[in-house]
């Protein structure tokens, strides 16, 4: 298969790995994905008191695209409020990237993480939550 | 020194046809281009005496009987015949095959169709080291059993299977034994008559041969083995196969075989010795790293490892100018892991981060050193972005995560 130049590029130089404190109150982790489907996505968000997210960091196993996906979400993640981000949708990074029809999961599975990493933050932090980030795909 | 990119590692797919595999084929297009079934004059009588010396070194390759070999487009069309056409020959004597889980998706499919037709296959597993277990197979027989079908070696893993035994237990009992030995022969010894083979699928192109022509061997004495045709026209092959034959493919073929037959000897000992270099140096360097398939029990120029933690598409594409293959669904159309490697056992995660090598005659240590070492490197990159690895090293058991299944 061949991969569009943006997804390369992610996965030759992939934006923000690693991790941040998964027991700090202000940082939120996502973990999605299962090893026996290929695709394993951590995504954890940093945010401050007033409801921006000011650090984003991912660890994932999975093909390129899974890579491309979760690199570009926590490139998109700093900055954003957390309302911004629980609006990102998965389309966005199909069309960010190029994803073939058979890569679409990748970037559900990129949104699920965000959805997963804000829930946890706000369960964390007694925030109510949102319908939008318990209904899962 | 450096090497010439890219490397082709994935000899198990296919091969490079030998350039003087091309040469020997070359006349048979333009000049002794002759339908080898003509018989009333010279182009004719030409073509035939290249097909018959093709036959020959065939034939001698497996201990045949120039007689014995009929030849196919290639060995998908060679299981066909051999299942289907046994089948249906001795349908009045019975109606159970017995196979086994890992074969190729030429045999599995053919044995799946005659399942949906009334047929009854027993699909044997396979022990965790890929090979099947001759007690079950033994205690599968029954009066109605008419065909055995085992590969001689693997694809994907290169696993060596007991033929010699197995074609004993089938002697015993009557039964007719067919194996699809496209990935050994030309590379290991074969023997139809030791072996008691009554049946043998083989591809040129896997063999330095060119694609479009293999073989069905099918015995003539002791016992004499018939299948019905699968295809109907001319009476070829003594009827059994149709069609003008492949005369350039077929002089390739018996050319393509000569040289694997002649070179074997010293070829098996550079390969596995390329192998286990290869082996040595990817176990010595990484932890975490398992081998697929017995390690003995296996082809020389086969290794198929699985690197835990990451996964294979991705690992891929960390060393795109290497030709390999992985088990992973993401390189497969169906989005499913390596059957073959599921099959052994192994969990879903161990299959999607598995690489097959299939080293060849146009390999070199240097190669092997290239490809070692990048693969090294990306796996070691892939880790530290990989959150099972992560998780591995923080002591957490990944078999008792509770994923968040998709």
């Amino acid at each position: 298969m061949a991969y569009s130049d943006k997804i390369i590029d992610h996965y030759n130089n992939p934006r923000n790995v690693g991790s941040l404190d998964k027991a700090a109150n202000n940082v939120g982790t996502g973990l999605v994905g299962a090893p026996e489907c290929g695709d394993v996505m951590k995504l954890q968000i940093q945010v401050d008191d007033a409801g921006m997210i000011t650090d984003a960091k991912f660890k994932t196993f999975g093909c390129g695209s899974a890579i491309a996906s979760s690199s570009l979400a926590t490139e998109w993640l700093k900055g954003k409020s957390l309302d911004e981000a629980i609006a990102l949708k998965n389309t966005a990074i199909v069309e960010e990237l190029n994803l073939p029809p058979i890569k679409i999961h990748c970037s559900v599975l990129a949104e699920d993480a965000i959805k997963a990493a804000i829930k946890d933050y706000m369960e964390k932090n007694n925030l109510a939550v949102p319908a939008e980030l318990t209904a899962h795909h | 020194m450096t090497v010439k990119t890219p490397i082709y590692m994935d000899n198990h797919a296919t091969t490079r046809t030998d350039p003087r595999v091309v040469e020997a084929m070359l006349p048979y297009f333009t000049e002794t281009f002759g339908n080898a079934a003509s018989r009333n004059h010279a182009f004719g009588w030409a073509a035939e005496e290249g097909v018959e010396n093709a036959r020959a070194i065939i034939a001698k390759s497996i201990n045949a009987d120039p007689k014995e070999v009929v030849f196919t487009s290639g060995s998908t069309e060679a299981n066909n015949l051999a299942i289907k056409g046994i089948a249906e020959m001795y349908a009045e004597k019975g109606n159970h095959i017995i196979t086994c889980v890992t074969e190729h998706k030429a045999v599995i499919d053919p044995c799946k169709k005659l399942e949906r037709n009334g047929c009854n296959v027993t699909w044997l597993p396979v022990q965790k080291n890929g090979l099947i277990d001759l007690d079950q197979l033994k205690d599968s027989m029954t009066d109605k059993t008419i065909l055995v079908s085992i590969m001689h070696a693997n694809n994907e893993i290169g696993v060596i299977q007991p033929i010699d035994q197995i074609g004993k237990l089938c002697e015993e009992r009557g039964i007719t034994f067919h194996t699809d030995a496209t990935q050994s022969v030309g590379k290991i010894p074969v023997d139809v008559q030791k072996q008691n083979v009554h049946l043998l699928s083989l591809s040129a192109h896997k063999l330095y041969g060119p694609k479009g022509v293999g073989i069905l061997y099918v015995r003539r004495r002791k016992p004499r083995v018939r299948v019905t045709p699968i295809l109907d026209g001319g009476g070829h092959e003594r009827g059994m196969r149709s069609g003008t034959l492949n005369v350039t493919g077929i002089v390739g073929m018996g050319k393509a075989l000569e040289i694997c037959m002649e070179e074997m000897p010293t070829e098996t000992v550079r390969l596995r010795g390329l192998r286990d270099y290869l082996r040595n140096k990817l176990t010595s360097n990484m932890t975490d790293v398992y081998e697929n398939g017995d390690p003995v029990h296996k082809l020389p120029h086969s290794l198929n490892i699985s690197f835990a933690f990451v996964e294979g598409e991705s690992l891929l594409m960390g060393i795109n100018d290497v030709a390999v293959s992985s088990g992973s669904a993401c390189t497969s159309a169906s989005l499913e892991p390596s059957y073959v490697l599921k099959s052994l056992g192994l969990g879903d995660e161990l299959a999607h981060s598995s690489i097959r090598f299939g080293l060849g005659r146009f390999n070199t240590k240097e190669e092997v050193d290239y490809v070692a070492d990048k693969l090294i490197g990306t796996v070691g990159r892939l880790r530290e972005m990989s959150p099972l690895y992560e998780m591995h090293k923080e002591g957490i058991d990944l078999a008792k995560v509770e994923w968040a299944h998709h």
